[in-house]
């Protein structure tokens, strides 16, 4: 018996529909249909009448979400890819995240955004946009790397009485599979140790942890003990458990598979710099995808965001600085 | 596609209709009033940020107002201070507001028509024009949800707010769901200085109805009789199950965007149409000529507004101004969740 990532988001909606009756999903094709990765599959029959089917209408959807709210419900918005979630934009960013500041009613919601890249997504199918939406305050950004945290995340972002803009990556969708789903959690706002090293730290969240994880288990051979950190949530941000990481190994490469310009990667070496310069060894690092639209062919795409070759390299450079 | 025909009535509710007419009436002053008093403080140098009027829009926004009762739910625009007072507003929301009262229901988070009170229903708006339609929906989709009948939503925009995505997505989600939803349009002849000739080409905005599957009502917005019926008759039909409702009221906005903006661009011949005239006049004349009201009965009244805004005023000049010592700035409910905030 094992459980995928994708099957634990549903597991988890399922629960929280269970639960609450005050939750409910509204999406394009979430109803009968199931949703496009089929994250709400059987969810409308299980739970009739609140698994809604939506127009594409993204920014009504929020909207609408956000009006719920105020009247007690507690939504989950899914966009059929988190780049279609820039429709919505508006709503998400002025209206939702801005609510509980200007009138203390609050505004608990969420926001289901598939992203990152697979194979063949191109570029309004791959876009990993947890950064535009940690730039505004009044948001969490879940970035959940595993699928115990991809239920537990899931399930404390509905609980959460804010809006939640809950990052799930479509590659670890089928690709990670765990045993069983979880019984306890980590609490959000806590980034977690994935792998213990004492030779340099790399900062990873969603689908490039399990390529930092991949890259720790390389250099493990060549004698060197990478420490990996999942971030969990980019918004907030655990610098303390980034400067304690820091601090044991003096050396830092962070990487995201967002873009270059700004970002979490440019936030995670802005603060170690600040307020840690005295622990590093060597300058902080960071790697992105490139500065380029999401390229739809396998071998651009490969090339195009960082991968357990690419941070490597970039890991064997910085054990030199 | 329904045009609200005006009914004359039978004589026992004529005698109603006098009374809520009176009633509107009143309401168009006070918000009249409290408008010139805002424009004042304005022009004093007294109000941080922008001033914006409904001056030529209270026949159609008190008639939204009183059209609604305790449980629905309103998002007024910029131009709704009638409305707003007539849904329960007090003057010393408004005010506070506008002079940045801590102690308003923004806390001078937020300023000028931002402001509300969405657990009493009244939803403060958003500045990014036709943003509200979806959330009214989103609130009545939870009436639903909750089992909470006959309730409706209403929200205000104008001509050029219906240009926007955010409509459309929002009107045909209301349709969609069949949601009891009142969209009332100003045609104020321009958004700002834009005239409707740049901002959409169909002969009536009323004509769109039909093309999201909803009910529409064209009238004179600034004839209050028409009014009143007109959004009696949507708010009911919306409340008997009839679906979304789209109200296209033809007026002039008789003062600028804002009290910045001194509106040369309105063309004169706008000003002597009959859309052009002045709503509160058109009321009073009507009152007078029913025989509904003395003449020293509307002075009276008008004293009575002008007493009423005085004090809020004076009231809201006493009060302190928000310390950002004391600010929590914390944009968070889940205050363990934010970054940079200390508990105190």
């Amino acid at each position: 018996m094992s459980i995928t990532y994708l099957e634990a988001i549903r597991e988890a909606q399922a629960k929280a529909l269970a639960d609450d009756p005050r939750v409910y999903i509204y999406g394009q094709d979430v109803g009968a249909f199931g949703g496009a990765f089929k994250a709400t599959k059987n969810l409308a029959k299980e739970f009739p009448g609140r698994v809604l089917d939506a127009p594409i209408s993204e920014d009504a959807m929020v909207g609408s979400a956000i009006g719920a709210a105020i009247e007690g419900m507690r939504p989950i918005i899914e966009m059929q890819f988190a780049d279609f979630s820039t429709i919505g934009f508006n709503q998400i960013v002025n209206q939702a995240a801005s609510l509980f500041w200007r009138t203390n009613v609050t505004c608990p919601i969420t926001i289901r955004l598939p992203g990152g890249g697979t194979s063949g997504g191109g570029p309004f199918h791959s876009q990993s946009l947890e950064a535009i939406y940690a730039h505004f305050p009044g948001l969490i950004v879940m970035t959940p790397a595993t699928v115990e945290d991809a239920y537990s995340m899931l399930l404390e972002a509905v609980a959460i009485d804010d809006p939640v803009i809950f990052f799930e990556h479509k590659y670890l969708y089928y690709h990670l599979k765990a045993e069983k789903l979880p019984t306890e959690a980590m609490p959000t706002g806590k980034a977690r140790i994935a792998r213990a090293g004492r030779d340099m730290t790399i900062v990873a969240y969603s689908a490039m942890v399990h390529e930092a994880l991949a890259v720790a288990e390389e250099l493990a051979t060549e004698g060197t003990e990478v420490e990996v950190v999942d971030l969990r949530s980019v918004k907030p941000l655990d610098t303390d458990t980034i400067m304690a990481s820091v601090a044991r190994t003096g050396r830092l490469l962070c990487v995201g598979e967002s873009w270059p310009w700004g970002g979490v990667t440019a936030e995670v070496v802005a603060r170690v710099s600040t307020e840690g310069f005295d622990l590093l060894d060597a300058p902080p690092q960071r790697l992105n995808a490139k500065d380029t639209p999401v390229p739809y062919h396998p071998n651009l795409w490969a090339a195009h965001r960082p991968t357990a070759r690419s941070i490597a390299a970039a890991a064997r450079n910085l054990l030199r600085l | 596609m329904v045009h609200t025909v005006v009914d004359r009535g039978t004589v026992g509710e004529a005698s109603v209709f006098r009374d809520t007419y009176l009633k509107a009436y009143r309401g168009m002053v006070l918000a009249r009033v409290l408008d010139d008093k805002l424009a004042s403080l304005y022009r004093g140098g007294k109000i941080h940020g922008g001033v914006f009027l409904g001056r030529g829009q209270e026949a159609l926004s008190v008639a939204v107002g009183l059209s609604l009762r305790k449980g629905d739910i309103f998002a007024p625009l910029i131009r709704d201070a009638a409305g707003r007072l007539a849904f329960g507003e007090t003057v010393l929301d408004a005010v506070r507001t506008y002079m940045g009262s801590p102690l308003g229901p923004m806390r001078a988070r937020d300023g000028n028509v931002h402001r509300g009170r969405p657990r009493e229903g009244l939803f403060p708006m958003v500045s990014h024009l036709g943003a509200m339609i979806s959330v009214v929906n989103g609130a009545l989709l939870a009436h639903r949800f909750k089992g909470k009948a006959g309730t409706v939503g209403a929200t205000c925009l104008g001509d050029g707010g219906t240009s926007t995505g955010a409509f459309h997505e929002a009107l045909n989600q209301a349709a969609v769901e069949r949601l009891p939803l009142i969209l009332v349009i100003a045609n104020n002849e321009y958004a700002y200085s834009t005239p409707t000739t740049s901002q959409f080409a169909c002969e009536n905005l009323v004509d769109r109805a039909i093309g999201y599957g909803v009910k529409g009502h064209s009238l004179e917005g600034n004839d209050l009789d028409a009014c009143l019926k007109t959004l009696h008759t949507a708010v009911e039909q919306a409340r008997s199950g009839q679906g979304p409702q789209l109200v296209v009221a033809k007026l002039l906005r008789l003062c600028g965007h804002g009290e910045h903006d001194d509106s040369n661009y309105v063309d004169p011949r706008f000003r002597t149409a009959p859309h052009g005239r002045d709503c509160l006049k058109v009321a009073e004349e009507h009152l007078l000529q029913q025989k509904w009201a003395e003449a020293k009965a509307l002075e009276t009244w008008r004293n009575e507004a002008i007493q009423k805004v005085e004090e809020a005023v004076a009231i809201v000049q006493r009060e302190p101004t928000p310390d950002p010592y004391k600010e929590n700035w914390c944009a968070l409910s889940a205050k363990h969740l934010s970054e940079g905030y200390d508990e105190p």
